[in-house]
């Protein structure tokens, strides 16, 4: 399986800079350079759809009566065009605010067309409008509808191959020397006390680590994972063993500062989620987004050194990253949990 | 135990929510006997700070009584009467031990979303949005403070409630503005805002050894405090005057040689720059009306500093930047790192300096929260300042 990773940069080989220059979602596949071309045509031509979005949704919306002579409404309609603008500037939006790869938006720009073909064939066959304006909007919101199809297809057909593997990189910088950081992680039981997700980790065999992980609704995941470098105070490197739930390798770099100004902690990973029901499973433990959580964790790590525990406040008990806020108040929950003897304070 | 909790925008209520326990070994729990309603919280009262969640206790300006301590806190114990700085920081990052503290690396949980709005996250502030943190706040009976061992400055027996609350906020925060404009003897220095921040940053100036000091504001009675109480030499009512003209006279044409905005992100004026903002920030077109902010700017002497301590949240519109470049201006701004000031400030208030309860207008109970709101946000009845005692 490993063969159908990239792996260059994983054993820790190439200097460690450049990783993060590379970038965000590159293509992981066998032809990374043609795939990953493909996929940025489809991005700019959804930008480009995006600013037509917006153009024709604000021309909607300020010249109605100008648009429905335009498509054989007679100057009718302008309600109706002012709405159906108000959906393109959303859809505008949407693209433009969903990311690199605005697959969902452009499927909903798909979905847009739909309604603008079912209104022309509606209008089409109303006696108040003229037949041959209609055809012709018909026949550019057709050409338009082949484009968004196109676009979106290519589009979710690159998020399959991201799927395939998903690289991130994410880093922080620590008060405190390189090998001392080296030290606490080399110690790989110390995970749990800043991975959120991880519930324990243990060195079974020399150079062997067996990794438990929190699914949802009590569920686990477990893997073993080899590390294959590991050069004391700068790098460790692994790779996941077959058969692991997670597949996945990566390294960990701890790199001086200039001028004794601490270390950046720099992580760079690769996993595959697996196909199917675990591959979901898995998904949905990952829901706050891979890179979310790598910078939570080591956001986590930073806390731990720095100030000796993960810093929880009311709304976020868990520490970074708490998605779901509760309110700013004491809760119940943490109450109860504060009673534990780990954390009895004073009577 | 009862708090004051944020329920949207111009809704407050006193409600009932557990006591908080310590999450962390180095938390202490305060019970609180005084805290105050800042200038700031009005931002989150107008609905002007995104990331509020109905719940959320406000509060960031307390005091009170240690009742717990987590197992890693040496320095207190129960019984200790400590008042608390606003910016939560731990003391081990490099932000702490450069003194920085309100950009603390460690004390924001919820970072991620601070850096979406603002690039990089600042320190976690108490009942100051999620974005900060989702600390509650000490607008309560008990508060729970984090990082006890760094924060919390013991009050010396004696000194009352009133005269230590300050401390935790305004005071330091006035201070920072007026050592940030580096004065020297015979400086003039004008100060937009005369709420307790711009307050204490004029008497702050004159104890730095500022010889005039202007202060701008529209309400009758904080002027006349600031005349008064603050060390002011001449003021401005913006609605009577023409503030950059005024301030031209006043210097004989060349401006003032460091101004301080005191005011943030919910500026008034008259006439129709105040239109212009207003308008822009309800159609979310900026977030902030820095009209006073723009005033320092242009009213500036050339080489001069503004110092802006007034809260500012998102982005603005028409920064002078042509007045601000070819001028050679400095600006400084920041959230006060009250810790690097709580001592000799205290210093100040115990040599008798300075007696920072001189801003108090009104005292009401924990239980009138809703009500102080309102009559601080309004500045009726000559509000200046409102203390709760829980």
């Amino acid at each position: 399986m490993q063969g159908a990773y990239e792996s260059r940069g994983f054993d820790g080989e190439d200097s460690g800079p450049d990783v993060v220059r590379r970038p965000r979602h590159p293509s992981l596949g066998r032809h990374p350079q043609s795939r990953s071309l493909q996929k940025q045509g489809a991005e700019r031509l959804a930008q480009g759809l995006g600013w037509f979005s917006i153009s024709l949704g604000l021309v909607e919306i300020l010249a109605p009566r100008i648009v429905s002579r335009l498509i054989g409404g007679n100057g009718r309609y302008t309600n109706l065009i002012r709405l159906y603008g108000v959906r393109e500037l959303l859809s505008g939006a949407a693209i433009f605010g969903d990311g690199a790869r605005p697959t969902t938006a452009m499927w909903s720009r798909v979905a847009g067309d739909a309604v603008d073909l079912a209104t022309l064939a509606a209008a089409g066959a109303s006696p108040r409008t003229s037949r041959g304006g209609v055809a012709i909007a018909a026949a550019s919101v057709l050409g338009v509808t082949a484009l968004d199809v196109y676009c979106a297809r290519r589009l979710s057909s690159s998020a399959k191959d991201g799927a395939a593997g998903i690289r991130m990189t994410r880093s922080v910088v620590i008060n405190c020397a390189p090998h001392d950081l080296y030290a606490f992680w080399r110690e790989f039981e110390n995970f749990p006390r800043f991975m959120l997700h991880v519930k324990s980790v243990r060195t079974t065999g020399p150079g062997i680590v067996h990794w438990v992980v929190n699914g949802p609704a009590g569920t686990t995941v477990e893997w073993d994972a080899r590390i294959t470098r590991d050069v004391p105070n700068e790098l460790i490197a692994w790779q996941s063993l077959e058969g692991a739930g997670i597949e996945n390798h990566g390294v960990v770099r701890f790199e001086p500062r200039p001028g004794n100004r601490g270390t950046i902690v720099r992580v760079d990973l690769l996993y595959r989620p697996p196909a199917g029901a675990a591959g979901k499973l898995v998904a949905t433990l990952f829901n706050e987004s891979p890179e979310q959580q790598i910078y939570d964790d080591l956001h986590r790590f930073k806390q731990v050194v720095e100030t000796g525990e993960v810093v929880r406040s009311d709304a976020s008990p868990d520490g970074m990253g708490d998605v779901l806020q509760q309110p700013a108040q004491p809760s119940r929950r943490l109450h109860d949990a504060a009673t534990s003897p780990d954390l009895g304070g004073t009577p | 135990m009862r708090a004051a909790c944020w329920h949207g925008k111009h809704d407050m209520r006193v409600d009932d929510v557990p006591d908080p326990a310590i999450m962390n070994r180095r938390d202490a729990i305060v019970r609180v006997t005084a805290t105050a309603i800042c200038g700031s919280d009005l931002h989150l009262y107008d609905g002007f700070v995104p990331t509020m969640k109905k719940g959320d206790i406000l509060g960031h300006e307390f005091m009170g009584e240690v009742v717990e301590v987590g197992p890693d806190v040496s320095n207190l114990r129960v019984g200790d009467r400590v008042v608390v700085p606003f910016p939560i920081a731990c003391g081990n990052c490099r932000a702490c031990q450069s003194q920085a503290y309100s950009l603390c690396e460690n004390s924001n949980p919820n970072a991620w979303m601070a850096e979406k709005l603002l690039g990089h996250s600042p320190a976690g502030i108490y009942g100051y949005s999620h974005m900060l943190g989702g600390f509650a706040g000490g607008q309560a009976e008990y508060a729970r403070v984090p990082f006890a061992d760094v924060g919390p400055l013991k009050v010396p027996p004696g000194m009352s409630d009133e005269q230590a609350l300050f401390l935790s906020d305004v005071f330091p925060t006035g201070y920072m503005a007026a050592e940030m404009c580096d004065i020297t003897p015979g400086d003039t220095i004008a100060v937009w805002g005369c709420g307790p921040v711009g307050q204490f940053a004029m008497a702050s100036a004159k104890m730095l050894g500022a010889a005039r000091i202007i202060a701008i504001d529209r309400v009758p009675e904080r002027l006349a405090m600031a005349a008064r109480r603050a060390g002011a030499t001449d003021t401005i009512d913006y609605e009577a005057q023409e503030v950059m003209e005024a301030l031209k006279e006043m210097t004989g044409g060349v401006g003032p040689d460091a101004c301080i905005d005191a005011v943030g992100m919910e500026a008034h004026a008259p006439g129709i720059m105040y239109a212009y903002d207003r308008f822009k920030q309800a159609l979310m077109l900026e977030t902030d009306r820095p009209i006073a902010l723009r005033q320092a700017i242009m009213a500036c002497r050339n080489g001069g500093t503004v110092s802006v301590i007034g809260v500012y949240g998102g982005f603005i519109d028409k920064f002078p930047i042509g007045s601000f470049m070819n001028r050679s201006l400095t600006l400084r701004t920041g959230q006060c790192h009250v810790q690097r000031y709580m001592k000799p400030l205290l210093q100040r208030i115990e040599n008798g300096d300075i007696d920072p309860s001189f801003i108090v207008t009104h005292r009401m109970g924990l239980d009138d929260a809703p009500e102080a709101y309102d009559l601080f946000k309004n500045k009726q009845d000559d509000c200046v300042k409102v203390v709760l005692t829980p």
